[in-house]
């Protein structure tokens, strides 16, 4: 190419490259609203026009542990002294604190049950994802089409039998309920990833194993699964998120003991006026780990989200 | 020894492969027929019968009439064209918006791996939350995307006209970025040289565009659409958290959920339901066998 022309094509280059900086800032805005409410007072995040520039404030995540009341004028400045940091917080925005909230039992609950959800899913799915890659099975492309069908069906359409099942058996609104429901969902998923990361590996591995003395059980456990070990992390790290982030089953499939945070977190709009700042400070803590955990499956999100068909 | 030999000599130690593929295959079949196949089996048959949840009557076999009731009511025509009204209008933005940003993004810079994950960022997050949240953003006082368009006191999400339109687009900004995934993957895998004997051809610009970046990409596009548009019919939580179904925004799945768990209408929920599933299973389908033809590729 001449010269001059290559100086264009750098400068116009340049110019897309900026233009893609711009439209990565812009479209990070809400996120970057999310942290800064999450950090305003009460008045802050009520401001018209809205505030760029307060003073940042731990008050919104005491507030999403917490229970209030909204009396006023019901501390007198002796008790107002003795208080801890963190009632003194709540007192200026008028407020004083009952008792805890049930955020964190919420949180928890996603943790257990994303955790063993993904964990039996994973366990489950990478046994069938071998099964698959080595032997033959009479309709293979069949039952793999029908594995990745059940994760297609709508949530709600699943949910309404579902419902009937789990009330009769009386798992409703149990830890073990949801986790059978996530681990199901999980388990197509975890299935097609996990062949593709198999059919990768060489069949002649296991079989130069097989002919030293490894019996094939032996040869998927010593040879197969440590070089899976990447996958295996990838899987469990989608199955996870999938999990954590799911809302329409366990808004109709909990109601208290084993809610998970999604479905807690809008309910705490509640009557009156919406207390933005707490809201925000729940979704932060709530997608913090997502975000890191993006972060690490980068080199992996293709594949993820393509159940494993594209692999680049 | 070929292969074949040796395995055959080695399956007498241990399991057999016989048995292993059936040990390790079995488990999740029998797992996904559980709690798939046949909640679905049963709420088949309730779909023909007359039933409520909260009642203590035993189902009423009514044969089709809950479908018919279904077909001929003019209210759920309407979720039905609300419907594709969505898909039309997200699907459409995802792809100008994915596609776009995707053609932007396929040239090296420094950062570019950076700027990709940042983009990347929105399609990971739970929908529930994200549309909570953007409740705030679209608020008429409150909210910063009025204070960011100068449009000062505009009803988004408690309009008729505007609430289904605000909606796509919190759900164009949350999944662009899968279909620019997908656009990233077919373009960076364009062999160069194709550029480089269209560029000694001196070939235009848009003819380079349109026979070759477009005809290479497509089949990487088309899976991205199928699988968006599979999505967009679904969409629940989005829809719900931003508006809970009001001003003219009750979407299938919403309609679906009152029907089945605020007006307990069971059996009539379980036939609308039927109707969504072979919608769905329909073009999942189609998503599948592009999917394996991507696979064998």
């Amino acid at each position: 190419m001449p010269a001059v022309e290559s100086k264009r094509y750098k400068a116009i280059n340049g110019i897309i490259v900026a233009l893609v900086v711009a439209v990565m800032l812009i479209y990070l805005i809400p996120f970057y609203w999310i942290c800064s409410t999450a950090f305003k007072s009460r008045l802050d995040a009520a401001t018209v026009p809205p505030t760029v520039f307060f003073k940042p404030t731990v008050t919104p995540f005491v507030k999403l542990v917490t229970k209030r009341s909204q009396r006023r004028n019901v501390v007198t400045p002796e008790q107002y002294a003795e208080a801890k940091w963190y009632e003194k917080l709540v007192y200026d925005e008028g407020e004083r604190i009952l008792k805890e909230s049930h955020y964190l039992n919420r949180f928890w609950n996603s943790i257990v049950i994303a955790s063993i959800s993904t964990f039996l899913a994973l366990g489950l799915g990478t046994l069938t994802a071998y099964g698959f890659s080595r032997f033959k099975v009479a309709g293979e492309n069949d039952w793999l089409f029908f594995i990745l069908s059940t994760r297609m069906l709508p949530p709600v359409v699943v949910a309404i039998p579902i419902f009937l099942m789990y009330r009769k058996i009386g798992i409703f609104d149990t830890h073990m309920g949801m986790i059978f429901l996530y681990t199901s969902f999980n388990l197509s998923f975890a299935v097609w990833l996990m062949k593709g990361f198999i059919d990768e590996i060489p069949k002649e591995y296991e079989e130069a194993a097989m002919v030293d003395g490894y019996t094939r059980f032996q040869a998927f456990w010593k040879i197969v699964l440590p070089q899976l070990r990447t996958g295996m992390a990838a899987t469990a790290v989608f199955s996870f998120i999938t999990a954590w982030n799911e809302y329409a089953l366990a808004l109709m499939l909990t109601s208290r003991k084993a809610q998970t945070a999604v479905p807690f977190i809008p309910s705490q709009i509640g009557s009156g006026l919406t207390d933005w700042s707490t809201i925000a400070a729940g979704t932060f803590v709530f997608l913090l780990p997502v975000a890191i955990l993006t972060y690490y499956l980068r080199n992996h999100l293709l594949r993820g989200v393509t159940f494993g068909a594209i692999r680049k | 020894m070929s292969s074949k030999a040796a395995s055959a000599t080695l399956a007498r130690k241990g399991l057999s492969d016989l048995a292993i593929r059936n040990l390790f295959i079995i488990p999740t079949i029998l797992f996904l027929i559980l709690f798939n196949v046949f909640p679905l089996f049963y709420s088949l048959v309730l779909s023909f019968a007359d039933y409520s949840a909260t009642g203590s009557e035993a189902p009423v076999w009514v044969g089709l009439k809950n479908y018919r009731d279904i077909l001929n009511d003019p209210d759920i025509w309407e979720n039905f064209f609300l419907t594709g009204k969505y898909v039309l209008i997200t699907v459409s933005g995802q792809v100008a918006a994915g596609f776009g940003i995707a053609l932007m993004l396929n040239r090296q810079f420094r950062g570019k791996g950076l700027v990709t994950t940042l983009l990347l960022l929105p399609m990971m997050m739970s929908m529930a939350v994200i549309g909570l949240f953007w409740k705030l953003l679209w608020d008429t006082k409150l909210g910063i995307i009025n204070y960011l368009v100068g449009l000062k006191g505009f009803v988004w999400l408690s309009s008729p006209d505007w609430a289904l339109i605000a909606i796509a687009i919190t759900d164009i900004w949350m999944w662009s970025p899968f279909v620019m995934l997908l656009s990233l993957a077919g373009l960076s895998a364009i062999p160069q040289h194709l550029y480089e004997a269209a560029s000694i051809d001196r070939a235009s610009r848009w003819f380079i565009f349109r026979r070759i970046t477009l005809p290479l990409v497509t089949p990487l596009l088309l899976i991205a659409i199928i699988f968006r548009t599979m999505e967009a019919f679904k969409t629940f939580d989005l829809a719900y958290n931003m508006t809970g179904g009001g001003t003219n925004t009750e979407l299938l799945s919403i309609k679906l959920y009152n029907l089945a768990f605020m007006q307990w209408n069971t059996s009539k929920s379980c036939a609308l339901a039927y109707i969504l599933l072979i919608m769905v299973i329909a073009i999942s389908n189609i998503y599948i066998k592009y999917l394996n033809k991507a696979r064998e590729r």
